[in-house]
């Protein structure tokens, strides 16, 4: 195989695996923080029982996000070194913005998050818990903004640089908010955090619906369920109007995507339907087994359900997308957002008639719509991704005049072997396979352990403040851990 | 402000932003390193670990902002350095992912097994990135095969010879001393008595490989001095570097250890200093033709985004100070373990 598909299926594999992390971390963290909140309102030692327990959730994942995202930002350099040299004007400082503004937040208050329960005021936590969950998105905010920029740039020009005897081309920043609030970014956001948000108030759900099946822990996972089951409505309500808004965006900024995503292969004059599944067949442009709403598109795209929409046939042969993946992920994702917005609507219908969890079939369904939600996001992005292709940056018009994109084949770094990648792709593969095992592993073993019960708490806290009186006229040191708690529990 | 003060400017910053990173992950790597051989059962080898528990994590963010700010800075040398290393940075990963793991997981299980598997990666992610990092440094000292156009030439194996290896192992032993010194601040008793005994056979082998790799520096890095000859005023750094390194004995028999610590922090960000001062104004040297070379004013960033980009570092510094100091001083004193430990 050549450089170029290693290459890319070395970045698709290592961000996948990556993304499966901080859109669970962004999530959490809303909810822990939701529960802190709660108990920093009320005092009441359940809340604080719950959220000492999201935190333990919370750190496992956060460590993984954070080992498998430093391995993006080096990928750059080591795989993309074209790419690094055409865009490092304006991606670089993305990236570093993402580092100086996100980074050193989220990393830094998770210190206090995870090891401060004893050591700060429940002030000074329900702070550092908050400032983890901007850093958190702060950090979605500046990679998004990133990958934004590609899809859709703003703000630069391009110069030519004379690199001994030779032109060689480079994007440069002339407008950095242009750049920053490029066409797509606001609605890429709003729909990314979104996605996050949701996986978050889903897990939350899923576990305490898991605690009621099983009859453990049922007065705290009753006070979670209380918060996750109407963020969860909230947020896939949101999630269905931004996607509208980004997919509506695409007719503008990057046609040959929304062509890949409803496999409309040709134009014509009638107005355009919208399927609900198929099987797109590249080699005689039609779509088998397709189910399509009439006129749906049109109306969709443009609130006018007679104007026709343009197809795959007026771009370029040499610009087209591969439209099968697209078209897959994209009906994946909105499916599955559907789903998840029927169930979130049954389930918040049902607490508010207070007979959540008399039907075991419903509680069975909130178990798994972790997954749901996780297979949407990792199907958007793929949309998105793929959709864009042949184009690591996408052409685009500034003040009237036409300027460069770059291809994904023209990114790569020219003095890197097939053999190295290849080399990098067993070696991670073989890591993340580990790593992902263990992850699971560990996480079920914390969900099985679950929260210590107000009491225990109550307790363990009583010893605490004896032991560090007398810690503190022995010899004057601070308060430290007893050891009611099982030392290995977080 | 003029671009080549800008350029400048930037250059300083990601100096900072490295040494940021060697003393901070410097004590970190080095606790690592040194854990199996100080620590005697599980309670010392958590005491150990949960020494850097809060901390390590941050200080690895300053390296993963030294990425992105070269990226911004200095796009041609960020994409000519790490292509260039390309299995050592996917080697340097690994570890680091190693680390992260390691340290997570280890006290989650109740079993000898899975305790001692985490150990030994913790051990072995932290020696070899240490390791590593000092391997890259001594290569971009001496200067890499760069052909036109900035792309590499050489291979893994020309990257793997004594002089890099010989950094390395200072690198090694410099972070294993600097650890010792920081456990010995944050334990107390016999754990604490062993670390000292530790100390002094650290030192000693870290000031013979200091020698060794000043001399061989002279020979081997023919343009590394100069800039130091051509500046007479530069001299300042050596010899600080080399005060601060005699200053490491003296503090630990005056017993201040405090003292001792920003003593090992001073060696690190002397060495830090001489290396800039030593590949000024190049970022990466060519051994092919001194043309080819990566150099300050090639590998940077349009005046534009070096403004742009100091507006937010200025923003954005002294909130990441004011917080690091925030959590370094929530979590001071001897370390303990609470039911939130590793």
């Amino acid at each position: 195989m050549d450089v170029e598909i290693l290459s890319r299926l070395q970045f698709a594999g290592t961000i996948m695996f990556h993304y499966l992390f901080p859109p669970l971390s962004i999530g959490l963290g809303l909810q822990l923080f939701l529960c802190e909140l709660a108990y920093y309102r009320t005092r009441n030692p359940a809340w604080e029982a719950a959220a000492r327990f999201w935190t333990r959730v919370f750190a496992v994942n956060f460590a993984m996000g954070v080992a498998t995202g430093i391995v993006m930002e080096f990928e750059f350099g080591t795989n993309w070194a074209a790419y690094s040299r055409f865009v490092g004007d304006v991606f670089g400082s993305a990236l570093a913005a993402e580092g100086i503004f996100a980074f050193f937040l989220e990393s830094g208050f998770l210190a206090v998050l995870v090891f401060g329960w004893d050591r700060v005021g429940p002030k000074m936590h329900l702070f550092s818990t908050l400032m983890v969950f901007l850093g958190s998105a702060f950090s979605a905010v500046w990679i998004v903004v990133a990958n934004s920029w590609q899809q859709t740039p703003a703000g630069y020009h391009i110069v030519w640089h004379d690199v001994q005897g030779e032109q060689v081309p480079r994007a440069e920043v002339t407008d950095f908010w242009a750049m920053v609030f490029n066409p797509s970014s606001v609605d890429r956001l709003t729909h990314t955090l979104v996605g996050a948000l949701v996986l978050g108030a889903f897990f939350v759900a899923s576990v305490c619906s898991y605690y009621l099946l099983r009859g453990k822990h049922e007065a705290i996972a009753r006070r979670c369920l209380s918060i996750a089951l109407p963020t969860s409505l909230l947020f896939t309500l949101l999630a269905a109007a931004t996607g509208h808004d980004s997919a509506k965006k695409l007719i503008e900024t990057q046609p040959a995507k929304l062509a890949a995503i409803e496999a409309h292969y040709e134009t014509t004059d009638e107005p355009t339907g919208l399927y609900l599944f198929g099987w797109p067949d590249a080699e005689n442009k039609t779509v088998h087994f397709g189910v399509q709403i009439p006129r749906m598109l049109s109306l969709l795209v443009y609130n006018d359900p007679s104007r026709p929409v343009p197809g795959m046939d007026k771009i370029p042969v040499d610009q087209r997308p591969p439209i099968w993946l697209p078209f897959q992920t994209f009906h994946i994702m909105v499916g599955l957002g559907t789903l998840m917005l029927l169930v979130s609507a049954m389930a918040c219908w049902s607490w508010y008639r207070g007979f959540y969890g008399r039907h075991r079939w419903l509680l069975w369904t909130i178990v798994v719509m972790p997954v749901a939600a996780m297979t949407a996001n990792q199907a958007g992005w793929i949309t998105a991704e793929v959709g864009r292709q042949p184009w690591v940056v996408y052409p685009s018009v500034q003040n009237g005049v036409e300027m460069m994109g770059m291809r994904t084949a023209d990114g790569l770094s020219e003095s890197v072997t097939a053999e190295q990648v290849l080399g990098s792709i067993i070696l991670f593969g073989i890591i993340y396979s580990l790593l992902f095992a263990v992850w699971i592993f560990v996480l079920n073993q914390k969900i099985q352990h679950g929260p210590e019960s107000p009491e225990e708490l109550t307790e363990y806290k009583r010893r605490l403040q004896r032991k560090s009186m007398s810690e503190t006229i022995g010899h004057g040191g601070t308060a430290y851990g007893g050891s009611l708690m099982d030392e290995d529990s977080r | 402000m003029n671009y080549e003060l800008l350029t400048f400017i930037w250059f300083v910053l990601l100096g900072v932003l490295l040494c940021g990173y060697a003393i901070l992950d410097g004590f970190d790597l080095g606790v690592g390193i040194l854990h199996p051989f100080i620590a005697k059962d599980d309670t010392q080898r958590r005491l150990v670990m949960n020494s850097i528990g809060p901390l390590w994590d941050g200080n690895e963010v300053w390296l993963v902002t030294f990425g992105g700010a070269l990226f911004a800075a200095f796009p041609v040398a960020y994409a000519t350095v790490f292509s260039s290393f390309y299995l050592a940075f996917f080697l340097l990963l690994t570890c680091l992912i190693g680390r992260a793991v390691s340290l997570e997981f280890r006290s989650k299980v109740q079993s000898p097994r899975w305790r001692k598997a985490w150990d030994f990666g913790f051990f072995a992610s932290s020696l070899t990135a240490a390791a590593l990092l000092g391997i890259a440094g001594g290569n971009v000292m001496a200067g890499m095969e760069l052909g036109p156009r900035y792309v590499y030439e050489g291979g893994l194996l020309s990257q793997i010879y004594w002089y890099p290896l010989l950094v390395g192992a200072l690198t090694v032993s410099l972070f294993a001393m600097h650890g010792a010194i920081y456990l010995y601040l944050k334990t107390e008793d016999e754990l604490q008595a062993r670390v000292r005994r530790a100390i002094h056979p650290l030192f000693l082998t870290f000031a013979g490989l200091y020698v060794v790799v000043t001399l061989a520096t002279w020979l081997h890095v023919p343009h590394a001095t100069e800039n130091i000859a051509n500046y007479p005023v530069l001299w300042i750094v050596p010899v600080l570097n080399f005060l601060a390194v005699l200053n490491i004995p003296r503090a630990m028999y005056l017993n201040r250890p405090g003292y001792a610590f920003f003593s090992s922090a001073m060696v690190i960000l002397a060495f830090a200093s001489l290396f800039s001062v030593a590949i000024f104004p190049n970022l990466m040297l060519s051994t092919i033709d001194p043309a080819y070379s990566v150099t300050l004013e090639n590998a940077r960033s349009s005046h534009a985004t070096l403004g742009t980009m100091l507006i937010i570092a200025a923003i954005g510094l002294p909130c990441v100070l004011s917080y690091t100091v925030i959590i370094y001083w929530i979590f001071h004193g001897k370390v303990k373990l609470d039911p939130h430990s590793y």
